[in-house]
């Protein structure tokens, strides 16, 4: 018994033992580089499809748009409030990766985070599903600038992701209030929307505000093809037989530019209404925008582009970009700046609190929840999901062709308040319950 | 019920054009071609890049069939010798993983080199499509390119047939097909035969692509969703099966059609649901011959 309670005496000892040694052996460690000077610059790894069908449509225009954003806020040429170069003064050395990368999403991710200090990224929404929890995980603030499903925070709480972009809860009611406000006696709502997170969310919160808005209204069939099919020529001619009063549709890509091109010498623009809530950088295609016919509701997820409103800010972001790639900037090009401006404005407002050049992680999380800043597009704040969820205002407008350039006409903007769902409270609930608080909503 | 007929026997036609070559090259080669949908993409930029350029030029719309034709001939003229001279020559007879692995290679090495050719921005090479106008089916309007690309599928798979059952080519075909190493004691030319049926299977992936191309927007990634398809086609026909492939093609489009206007929610799952009804059944496929696997 007592040769029994030496051993484990002994053993507890040795383990107390190895403990601290571990302890030591990591206070050492880490001692010299607190003595180290700080880092000069700041690595952001940057994350688009570069590759596959979504890049030139979206991957590419975010990347450009990241592209002449850093160069002005390295040379301090952004207009204010931005005239600080890099973040409060700290180079900024971008990271680019290809977000089709493998051999997996999480994968790249992780590879990606180990070497940068933040992480700006992401259009699929089930690549930010997979991979909010990964950035908790490795403790790496991350910022989703472009992806939509609302499950991320609404589901889920956490700690170091941010987006700086609405959902798309926001897009569909929004959509949804506009068709209303055009055509008051419709009777039938069809979709067509892509068969993954985004189109299935995107066409139950439109349909769903359709109906909170006016029960009358028959939702009818919705046409669910897989993403990047390609062909639609089966769902184009059910949605011809069904004849619905709208037609919505969240397709992005190239798939926007199938069904336009299938769709459009059929009359599926003409016949019904047609919603693209994501259809706003076909009119920065060229080869294609002449295809748009007049009279298809096209929103550009948010107040971005042609919809943005007037500021000096996006004067010189739209500019810039023309005058680098001689086209103009699309939504995807926004979404880029408004996460990039996010992370620089709570980095400065981390420094400015603290009284440090060089925040922790911890100070800019706290800098950074609740934040409001601005951007090319307006005043974005950081309103729901614990302050880690931006709210933004919508903005639709009616294609218009005037000597063969297509133009968006009865743009209406639809304030934060009137079409964001109130902190704590679900999407789908909010528009269930018809809106409870929605205020300023524009005839 | 008749918009399910037209919608379906219009996919068939399409799928049937990519999925005949894939068939043609399993049953001769003995290799599944996962490189089949980048020569189905190769084809379609091929075509579309002819027909922008062409137009650029102010040419008459009409020739624009032609280019397209002549895009697909040129993508698997080139492409299909030189693939199979090069590389699944070394592969014949060896472990299936193996060849698998190969081609596999070939589709990460021929997406690439789309983009390095055509870069990553989208080709519209939409006039063809349009220029033809609608006719309607009830009182629903289809473009009259669908019927060209019935025509097509039409015109391929009576060919094929016609070689296949007419011709001493044909024969040849056959006689590799059914036994390579009988064939090679007879003194048929197995790797002259091998050529020209990948080559023939190539240009006929092109040629779907091709005549695609003016219905899309081509960009990289469309080789992916096709080879998939091509495969549940492939696999419901029966491996190395022309018959098959134009069953199971249209099986394959009546079915998707029908779950398009009927069921929208078994879209994604209904050639999937299909294939496995027709598996659970016929285990080779419609068409398929059990094989003795020698020792």
């Amino acid at each position: 018994m007592e040769r029994h309670l030496s051993l484990t005496f002994s053993r507890v000892a040795t383990a107390a033992a190895a403990a601290v040694a571990i302890a030591l052996v990591s206070l050492a460690a880490r001692a010299p580089a607190a003595a180290q000077t700080q880092p000069q610059e700041i690595k952001v790894g940057i994350v688009a499809f570069l590759s596959g069908a979504a890049a030139s449509p979206f991957g590419i225009p975010a990347r450009n748009g990241a592209e002449i954003l850093l160069e002005g806020l390295d040379k301090g040429s952004v207009p204010a409030p931005y005239e600080k170069k890099g973040f409060g003064g700290i180079k900024i050395v971008p990271v680019y990766m290809d977000e089709a990368a493998g051999p997996d999403p999480i994968t790249a991710y992780r590879r990606l985070a180990s070497s940068v200090d933040f992480v700006i990224g992401y259009i699929s929404s089930e690549h930010c599903l997979s991979i909010a929890p990964a950035a908790e995980q490795q403790q790496k603030l991350t910022v989703f600038f472009d992806c939509g499903t609302p499950r991320i925070f609404e589901d889920n709480s956490y700690n170091y992701v941010f987006r700086t972009t609405a959902t798309a809860a926001v897009d569909n009611i929004a959509a949804a209030r506009y068709v209303f406000s055009l055509y008051p006696n419709i009777k039938t709502v069809s979709g067509i929307n892509q068969n993954y997170a985004w189109g299935q969310d995107s066409w139950k919160e439109f349909s769903a505000a359709i109906t909170s808005l006016d029960s009358k209204v028959k939702i009818g069939s919705a046409q669910f093809p897989a993403i990047f099919a390609g062909s639609y020529s089966s769902q184009i001619s059910a949605l011809l037989s069904a004849d619905p009063d709208v037609i919505h549709s969240s397709f992005w890509g190239g798939d926007a530019e199938g069904l336009l091109i299938q769709g459009a010498p059929l009359g599926l623009f003409t016949r019904s209404h047609v919603v693209l809530t994501a259809g706003e950088p076909i009119l920065h295609r060229q080869g294609i925008a002449s295809l748009m016919p007049s009279g298809v509701v096209l929103g550009a997820r948010g107040p971005h582009g042609p919809l943005a409103p007037e500021s000096k800010l996006d004067d010189w972001f739209s500019r810039t970009y023309e005058d680098r790639y001689n086209n103009t900037p699309a939504y995807p090009s926004y979404h880029m700046a408004q996460a990039i401006l996010g992370l620089k404005a709570a980095f400065e407002k981390a420094q400015t609190v603290n009284h440090t050049e060089h925040p922790t992680n911890a100070q800019i999380i706290s800098a950074f929840e609740h934040l409001s800043f601005t951007t090319p597009s307006g005043t974005i704040t950081m309103a729901l999901g614990k302050g880690h969820q931006a709210v933004e205002p919508a903005a639709y407008g009616v294609t218009k062709v005037e000597n063969g350039k297509v133009t968006l006409v009865d743009v209406k903007h639809y304030p934060v308040e009137c079409v964001n769902p109130p902190a704590g409270m679900k999407a789908d609930q909010w528009i269930a319950q018809h809106f409870p608080g929605a205020k300023n909503c524009p005839k | 019920m008749s918009a399910i007929l037209v919608d379906g026997v219009v996919y068939a036609s399409w799928i049937f054009l990519v999925s005949v070559g894939l068939t043609l090259v399993f049953g001769v080669l003995r290799i599944l071609n996962l490189a089949h949908g980048s020569l189905y993409a190769v084809g379609a930029y091929m075509g579309a890049w002819l027909v922008v350029r062409y137009f650029h030029a102010g040419m008459p719309l009409a020739l624009s069939f032609a280019l397209l034709l002549a895009g697909a001939l040129i993508a698997g003229l080139v492409l299909g010798p030189l693939i199979e001279r090069l590389l699944l020559r070394h592969t014949y007879g060896r472990d299936e993983v193996m060849q698998l692995l190969v081609t596999y290679a070939l589709f990460l090495i021929l997406g690439d080199l789309t983009k390095l050719v055509w870069g990553v921005d989208p080709y519209y090479a939409y006039a063809p499509y349009s220029m033809l106008g609608n006719i309607s089916v009830g009182t629903i309007p289809y473009p009259r390119y669908d019927l060209v690309l019935i025509g097509i599928a039409v015109i391929v798979g009576v060919a094929l047939w016609l070689i296949t059952n007419r011709t001493r080519f044909g024969r040849l075909m056959t006689a590799v097909i059914r036994d390579r190493e009988i064939s090679t004691a007879l003194g048929i030319n197995v790797p002259l035969v091998c050529t020209a049926a990948f080559t023939i299977g190539a240009v006929l992936a092109a040629l779907g692509g091709a005549f695609t191309a003016p219905t899309i927007s081509v960009v990289p990634g469309i080789d992916v969703t096709v080879i998939v398809l091509s495969f549940a086609v492939v696999v419901i026909g029966g491996l190395g099966s022309l018959e098959g492939a134009a069953l199971g093609s249209l099986i394959v489009g009546i079915a998707r059609a029908a779950a398009v206007h009927l069921f929208p929610d078994l879209d994604l799952v209904a050639i999937y649901l299909v294939m496995t009804i027709v598996l659970i059944f016929k285990p080779q496929g419609l068409f398929g011959r059990a094989e003795v696997k020698r020792l």
